[in-house]
């Protein structure tokens, strides 16, 4: 790990090991909060936030956890930047934090936020840690932003709150497609996300952990 | 140092030291923004009392626009118009015994248990001074939460203007679509009393059939949040009713609070 560098340490997680459509964690606030550009933006950059604070504190006290209490104690860690976070919401954005509601607590639970404390932070220094938490925020809002792009665009019509394709509601022309607005589409969304990113790096495609056997005529046969 | 970081002493060390430093962060941010997030929550209450009387605009200049409102103090029992300090807070008067009264299991239709003795309303006026809305506070119990809104009123106290929830917790997409401007539109003309004067508002299950006589007083269920609509369909009915602010509509109704 010592030889990375800081600049793969940036770029890594935007497309080669993103950490929503290569490890497939935090999904369930991306189908949640990216109905709307602005919650979206402003989720990414809660999660960015929290991900390289946490890494970089985790990191800076990683010689002092005793190794049966440090799950716990990184939650601590991550759980106050969460409310720290929250509490700025509420008074600078509060329409926001009032849409997204629980899911800014639930960064909280994200596995991103845990998974690069344990993997990460653990073993590498502040500087390098925040780096690679920031890196992996990045990473989620990339997927996250070009989720809520489409879902806004296609299904209200508009970009931040701003019409760019006339509802037939207000007058226009343009059909807004509802299942775009309700959570299931965004696992379609990420699922074309990852398929286009693993066409295009196709070293990213899982070996398949069993083979399945060709035309058999016996149930038997098959395994 | 590091040798015996596992051992109990330093497990509990770093435990406390740890939640130390925690806790002093969380509450500082706490504090240190509370006053940021409360002058939000006024102006957001302000927002919505205008949003239920339907004068709501974005981008509008929210406070000066509240200041025309007239906020006034209806004792519930009688509806007489009584005389309170500004700082009077319905919500914290509602849980002091001297200022509540205990409700018993079958008036509290709306699950509330204490109600405040006094209870404000706010008045919208024309140009010429004319009532446009009467704004009512109201609450009752959905599924999880309690469902805190504003009722308005058309100056005849009969017909409903709108209907806003500013705080609830009901399930997002669910029991949220209290929220829903469509729904919300829906109450809009709607009647409150029957010809002999009964409540007669409710919620009901599915959508309601315009042509059957009573529709004016029937207003559709949200699907999949059935509680739910029986708790807003309950709150309304509780708050309009006779210990609600049953006896000062009927006095807006005689015409005899609508002048002062």
């Amino acid at each position: 790990m010592a030889e990375l560098k800081k600049k793969d340490i940036l770029f890594q997680p935007i497309f080669d090991n993103n950490p929503i459509a290569l490890q497939i964690l935090g999904i369930c606030s991306a189908l949640a909060v990216t109905t709307q550009l602005s919650t979206t933006l402003t989720m990414c950059v809660a999660l960015t936030l929290v991900t390289a604070f946490s890494s970089f504190f985790v990191s800076a006290i990683r010689n002092q956890i005793p190794s049966s209490i440090r799950i716990i104690v990184q939650m601590t860690i991550i759980a106050s930047l969460v409310i720290v976070v929250d509490q700025f919401l509420r008074a600078y954005a509060y329409d926001i934090s009032r849409q997204m509601s629980v899911f800014v607590g639930l960064i909280i639970t994200n596995c991103i936020v845990m998974g690069r404390a344990e993997a990460f932070a653990m073993k590498n220094p502040p500087v390098v840690s925040w780096i690679d938490g920031f890196a992996n925020g990045l990473g989620y809002s990339v997927v996250l932003l070009s989720v809520g792009i489409v879902r806004e665009l296609l299904g209200s019509g508009s970009l931040f709150g701003f019409e760019i394709l006339p509802l037939v509601n207000n007058g226009g022309w343009y059909v807004s497609n509802g299942l775009l607005l309700l959570p299931p589409s965004a696992f379609f969304l990420i699922g074309l996300f990852i398929w286009a990113l693993r066409s295009w790096k196709p070293e990213q495609v899982e070996e398949d952990q069993f083979k399945i056997a060709p035309n058999s005529r016996r149930v038997s046969d098959a395994f | 140092m590091a040798a015996n970081k596992d051992s109990v002493t330093r497990t509990l060390l770093v435990a406390l030291i740890l939640c130390l430093v925690c806790a002093v962060v969380v509450s500082t941010a706490a504090v240190q923004l509370r006053p940021k997030q409360q002058a939000n929550q006024v102006l957001d209450r302000q927002v919505n009392i205008l949003r239920a009387a339907g004068m709501y605009q974005p981008g509008m200049d929210v406070q000066a626009e509240f200041e025309k409102m007239e906020r006034r103090f209806v004792e519930l029992s009688t509806g007489e118009y009584v005389d309170m300090p500004a700082s009077y807070d319905q919500r914290a008067a509602s849980r002091d015994p001297e200022q509540s009264v205990r409700l018993d299991g079958d008036t509290d239709i709306a699950s509330i248990r204490r109600q405040a003795k006094v209870a404000e309303v706010y008045l919208s006026r024309d140009d010429n001074g004319d009532l446009t809305s009467i704004i009512l506070p109201v609450h009752g119990y959905g599924l999880w939460s309690t469902l805190y809104g504003f009722l308005s009123l058309e100056p005849d106290a009969e017909t409903v203007k709108g209907l806003v929830f500013y705080e609830h917790a009901e399930t997002p997409g669910l029991g949220g679509e209290v929220d829903n401007p469509r729904w919300r539109g829906i109450w809009e003309g709607k009647a409150l009393f029957d010809e002999q004067g009964n409540v007669a508002i409710q919620v009901i299950k599915g959508s309601v059939d315009g042509s059957t006589p009573d529709a004016e007083h029937k207003v559709d269920g949200l699907s999949g949040a059935t509680l739910t609509s029986n708790g807003v369909s309950n709150l309304v009915r509780f708050w309009v009713g006779e210990n609600g602010f049953g006896p000062y509509l009927e006095r807006v109704r005689r015409g005899d609070a609508a002048q002062n």
